[in-house]
Formats: C-alpha cells, sequence, structure tokens
C-alpha cells in the first residue's frame, strides 16, 4: 500500500498503481493517470469506457472483463485494444480509479 | 506484479484437438494481450481443429486416456458420453465467462494477436485455405514461425 497524488490530491493505490479505494478518485485525475500509462489524450470513446468501468464495479464490486466490456460497453474489443494498447481491462480500471480486475479471461 | 523482468512477446503452439489441448493455450494468449503482451498462436497437427470451419464448433473433451477426468476407460468410450461430458464442461465454463471456442479465437485475433497454421499439418491434412477460418492470417513454415516467435517466449502446448 502507498500513496499517489492526482489533481493535487493524495490517494491510495496497490503496488501497481491501482486505488484501493474508488471513492477518492475524481475525474480530474483521469488525464493524469492516463498520460502516465501512455495515453496521452482522453477521447470520448476512452470515457464512455471508464464510466463503464466505474458503473460495473459499482454494480458488481469488480471490474468488467475485456469479453464483458466488449459485449457491453459499446466498444468492440478490437478498439478497445486501439484505445488501451497495454491491456484494456486493466489499463482502464487503473485510469478509472478502480483495483484491478483478475480475472482470467 | 512489481517484479522487475518482463515477458514482452509470448508465441504459443496448439498441437491438441481436444477441449482440454486447446482451452489453455486461448486462455494464456488472451491472457498475455490483456496484460499488454504481444501473442502469436500457431497451430499444428490436430490443433489445427480448432481454426478449421467445419471442426472448431465441435470440439471435444477427450473421455478415453484421460485419467484426469476420473472416470473409467470403459464408461469414457461409451456412445454419447463425450457429447454429454464436454457439454456438461461447456455449461460450466459459460458460467465462469469462458467464452465458446469460436468466439473465443475471434475475439483473441481481435485484441491484435497473431493466427497462423502449420504448413506441414494443413499439407498432411490434405487442407485448403478456405477450410480455415478468416482470422488465420497464414499458413507459414517452422521456420517462418521461428521468424515471427523471434525476440519472445516459445509456449508448446
Amino acid at each position: 500500500m502507498t500513496t499517489a497524488t492526482y489533481d493535487d490530491t493524495s490517494v491510495t493505490v496497490d503496488d501497481e498503481g491501482f486505488f484501493t479505494d474508488p471513492g477518492q478518485w475524481t475525474e480530474p485525475m483521469a488525464g493524469q493517470i492516463a498520460r502516465e500509462l501512455g495515453i496521452e489524450t482522453l477521447t470520448d470513446r476512452h470515457w464512455q469506457v471508464l464510466k463503464f468501468m466505474r458503473a460495473e464495479y459499482a454494480a458488481k464490486g469488480t471490474g468488467p472483463t475485456v469479453r464483458v466490456l466488449g459485449k457491453t460497453s459499446g466498444v468492440s474489443v478490437k478498439e478497445l485494444y486501439q484505445l488501451f494498447p497495454k491491456g484494456p481491462a486493466k489499463t482502464a480500471a487503473k485510469i478509472a480509479g478502480i483495483p484491478k480486475p483478475r480475472g482470467c479471461i | 506484479m512489481a517484479a522487475s523482468a518482463t515477458i514482452e512477446k509470448v508465441s504459443i503452439i496448439v498441437s491438441k484437438g481436444s477441449l482440454e489441448g486447446i482451452y489453455p493455450a486461448l486462455i494464456m494468449a488472451n491472457g498475455a494481450r490483456a496484460e499488454g503482451i504481444e501473442a502469436d498462436l500457431f497451430f499444428t497437427f490436430f490443433g489445427l481443429d480448432a481454426i478449421t470451419k467445419k471442426q472448431y464448433d465441435h470440439i471435444k473433451l477427450a473421455t478415453v486416456g484421460n485419467p484426469g477426468l476420473h472416470l473409467p476407460t470403459l464408461l469414457g468410450g461409451l456412445p454419447g458420453v463425450p457429447d454429454l461430458i464436454t457439454r456438461y464442461m461447456e455449461r460450466k465454463m459459460e458460467k465462469l465467462d469462458i467464452p465458446p471456442i469460436p468466439e473465443f479465437i475471434e475475439m483473441i485475433s481481435d485484441t491484435g494477436a497473431g493466427i497462423y497454421a502449420c504448413k506441414a499439418s494443413v499439407d498432411l491434412f490434405e487442407l485448403g485455405e478456405d477450410d480455415l477460418i478468416e482470422q488465420v492470417q497464414g499458413v507459414i513454415t517452422v521456420g517462418e514461425f521461428y521468424d515471427h516467435a523471434a525476440g519472445g517466449q516459445i509456449i508448446y502446448t
């Protein structure tokens, strides 16, 4: 457990940089986290995924898998990997301020 | 993981045509892409069934000669038993959000992973490119496979 500072606010993250308390996350933090992960600009398409991630987490207590994202977020698997080349579920979870999804699929 | 070493690329060889022979390779390829690792799948010998139009929706679990199933061999050989056990396993996997093989391969292809068929096996089974699913990017020789795999890890299943 360690802390990071986004949007001038100190937040708690795990060893890999995932938020441990999604309640500490605010939208203005997303751009900075994304840049740290190599995504320069968050487009509307990125935001569609990020908002879906947070809604799924709020409803189910865990982030969605890529398969679920591809089927229900309105963004295809192909586009997900274009938006988040280093792994959509993992990268989007980090930017959206939710814990790392632990599914195998 | 906070490990200092990282895996950047994997090339996974699929040589078996049974359900339990194919799924681990697909899960590993898909999981690699999910972690941002480059991945290629190379289907050889009976593994070709997983990318053959006629077969890939009819992959069966091996119910004979499979001690891990804990089913007597004689029972596993009875007519209908392979289908029954396969359907049972497929239902269990669906509950765990593991897609059926055709959907899984399409999804893996969409993640940007490469899907290749082994030329020697395609020749052996007298298959044409039309017999293979559209996601197959090429029928390649073993030498070409090593070219693709250069700089990464090779996993044989």
